[in-house]
């Protein structure tokens, strides 16, 4: 366990990273995601050849899953590799772009495998623009082989952020609580994955209730609720040693947590005699700080990502809304008005700043809502609607969100991700029923 | 008046858990001219001290209004015979768990169920119990009783229980 633990901390991952190609012309191809929806780019990714029948399977593979990637990104449309005109038997094969053009496609990827001396393996790729006839990126990986999946990841990174001039979010990965059992028994683990459902494995063995973990900044450590011996509380839990730590000293429930954008600090809420505030601990001295103080309930807290402002959900105005306040818990507002009264819960500040997702409950339909606004309030847009919708996470690059669906009568729970646009809803295909996923930073 | 009514109801049906034991007891009586029989020593219900007693006799759980945790009189009423069998056993203590229907999110669910928890301790503390001999644990909506998506449903799940040990 451990040691699966460590390898897919990344610290197996002998990364060589070698910009072979550096020379990138001025990229002509370009997908503005920024407004609204995106008719997806025609791609053609070729199968990366390889000399052996084993090397040729791991191009196989790889292709597949930038392949999937691109393709759930909703951006790209890849092409049916049985319709190619050229087969690029080698990355020293120059595309006959006039082959390509007839394809309509606009990019191409094109690709190789190739075994080196102590098992393992360079992967390489150049990234053209078709019409353009010039190389917009290309990359060298040196890697284990049973690392294929993660350098797919960082290949599809490469050619989305060449292409959209966003950073990608391939090479991530989603904590949740994986849900198994009867309804009126469920158990549940804490579970992570590859951010497409991939490599899916539990960190906890189900035996105490586990709810709402969040990733670090680092991606190295997990904050998360636990009912171990019955008194629920914040727990750390360190994903390279496997290690786990109540955190703090507090006399009550602690809940809600969620890390500071520096790493240094956690979020979380205290429930004391009834009432909920919000606090927060720092990690070095163990030293805490109230930040709120209201009879009502305030939880739910998540910083901006220059630290400077707290977003969190409290019902001191009658029912519960969305406040913004300060980092030391001055100057609270409240953001969120509904002309139907509806609730508002879990706002997360995106990691571009620019905005806050949300859950919404609206009285009048009995849905439940994910939803966007900016951190004044203005600006709001309902994403996705369902019985019940709820805990929205945000892809590192802010334009995805992932949250997770819950059917009527105790039916399954499912996660799927929508872009920001509103379109291009996918469910996370998961071993077992989801719930709370959280989505990591980019993998250091 | 509607207080009193649920009083009176619950004092009347104190006193028929008692008589019925007297009754069981008198009824004995005649046939137990030779040795007691065995049966004898049985008594119909649960002995007024057990646990079964105040989940069953005295009642262990109070409903909650959607989002709200106020208590009406037939909670009031149901508390106030808990916290008098507290007061008469005094080695027993109780958690009073705190528990909500789906219709909320998680986090705030935590906040709701703690919230409903503690205004049970409050009441009985105001009728005379130690507040050290009532724990607390919010459970949310993670421990449902039913799973049906319906106003019936839901009412059963907001509720706080009071589990004596």
């Amino acid at each position: 366990m451990m040691m699966q633990l460590n390898k897919i901390a990344g610290a197996a991952f002998v990364a060589a990273l070698v910009g072979l190609f550096a020379s990138t012309a001025d990229a002509q191809v370009r997908l503005d995601i920024t407004r609204g929806r995106v008719e997806p780019m025609p791609i053609a990714i070729t199968i990366f050849p390889g000399a052996s029948p084993e090397v040729q399977q791991l191009g196989r593979d790889i292709s597949q899953v930038i392949t999937t990637d691109l393709e759930r990104s909703g951006l790209f449309r890849p092409l049916d590799p049985k319709a190619f005109l050229q087969d690029l038997t080698s990355l020293d094969v120059q595309p006959r772009f006039a082959d390509w053009r007839t394809l309509a496609a606009q990019a191409l990827v094109q690709g190789a495998v190739e075994p080196l001396p102590g098992g393992q393996a360079r992967v390489a790729f150049r990234l053209w623009d078709v019409f353009g006839g010039q190389q917009m990126e290309g990359q060298a990986y040196t890697t284990q082989p049973e690392n294929w999946r993660r350098v797919a990841h960082l290949i599809a990174d490469r050619i989305y952020t060449a292409i959209t001039g966003e950073t990608g979010y391939f090479d991530t990965r989603v904590v949740y609580i994986a849900e198994s059992g009867p309804p009126l028994e469920r158990v549940k683990r804490l579970a992570i994955m590859d951010q497409d459902g991939a490599n899916s494995r539990y960190l906890t063995n189900g035996a105490n209730l586990v709810l709402t973990p969040r990733f670090s900044p680092t991606a190295q450590e997990i904050t998360y609720m636990s009912y171990f011996r019955n008194v629920p509380r914040v727990y750390l839990f360190n994903i390279d040693s496997g290690r786990q730590e109540v955190l703090g000293d507090f006399p009550g429930m602690t809940f809600a947590p969620r890390f500071m954008p520096d790493g240094n600090k956690v979020l979380l809420s205290m429930a004391s005699n009834g009432n909920s505030e919000v606090y927060e601990m720092d990690l070095r001295t163990r030293k805490t700080a109230r930040l709120t103080d209201h009879p009502a309930i305030d939880t739910s807290p998540s910083a901006s990502p220059d630290g400077s402002k707290i977003t969190f959900a409290s019902d001191r105005g009658g029912s519960q809304q969305i406040y913004v306040m300060n980092a030391d818990g001055s100057d609270p507002k409240r953001i969120s008005f509904a002309k139907d009264k509806g609730r508002y819960a879990t706002p997360v500040w995106s990691p571009r700043g620019d905005l806050i997702a949300f859950t919404r409950y609206a009285n009048t339909d009995g849905n439940f809502y994910i939803g966007v606004m900016n951190p004044d309030g203005s600006g709001e847009r309902l994403l996705a609607q369902g019985f019940l919708v709820e805990s929205p996470t945000w892809a590192p690059n802010g334009r995805v969100l992932m949250y997770f669906a819950q059917a009527r009568n105790g039916g399954r729970t499912r996660l799927y991700s929508i872009d920001l646009s509103g379109y291009n809803q996918r469910e996370i295909i998961t071993p077992q029923d989801a719930s709370d996923p959280a989505w990591s930073p980019l993998i250091p | 008046m509607k207080l009193r009514t649920v009083t009176a109801v619950a004092a009347i049906a104190l006193l028929a858990a008692c008589s019925t034991k007297k009754t069981e007891v008198a009824a004995t009586a005649p046939a137990a001219a030779p040795p007691p029989p065995p049966p004898a020593a049985k008594p119909s219900g649960p002995a007024p001290d057990s646990l079964e007693y105040f989940n069953t006799v005295v009642g262990n759980t109070v409903q909650f209004d959607f989002d709200r945790y106020d208590l009406d009189a037939e909670d009031q009423a149901r508390l106030r015979a808990q916290a008098q069998w507290l007061n008469q056993y005094a080695n027993r203590t109780l958690t009073v768990e705190g528990h909500c229907d789906e219709r909320g999110t998680r986090e705030y669910n935590l906040a709701l169920g703690d919230r409903r928890a503690n205004a049970v301790r409050q009441y009985l503390v105001s009728q005379g119990v130690n507040a050290n001999r009532v724990k607390l644990i919010s459970y949310g909506k993670e421990r449902p009783l039913c799973v049906s998506s319906d106003e019936g449903c839901w009412a059963r799940n907001r509720r706080g229980v009071s589990a004596a040990q």
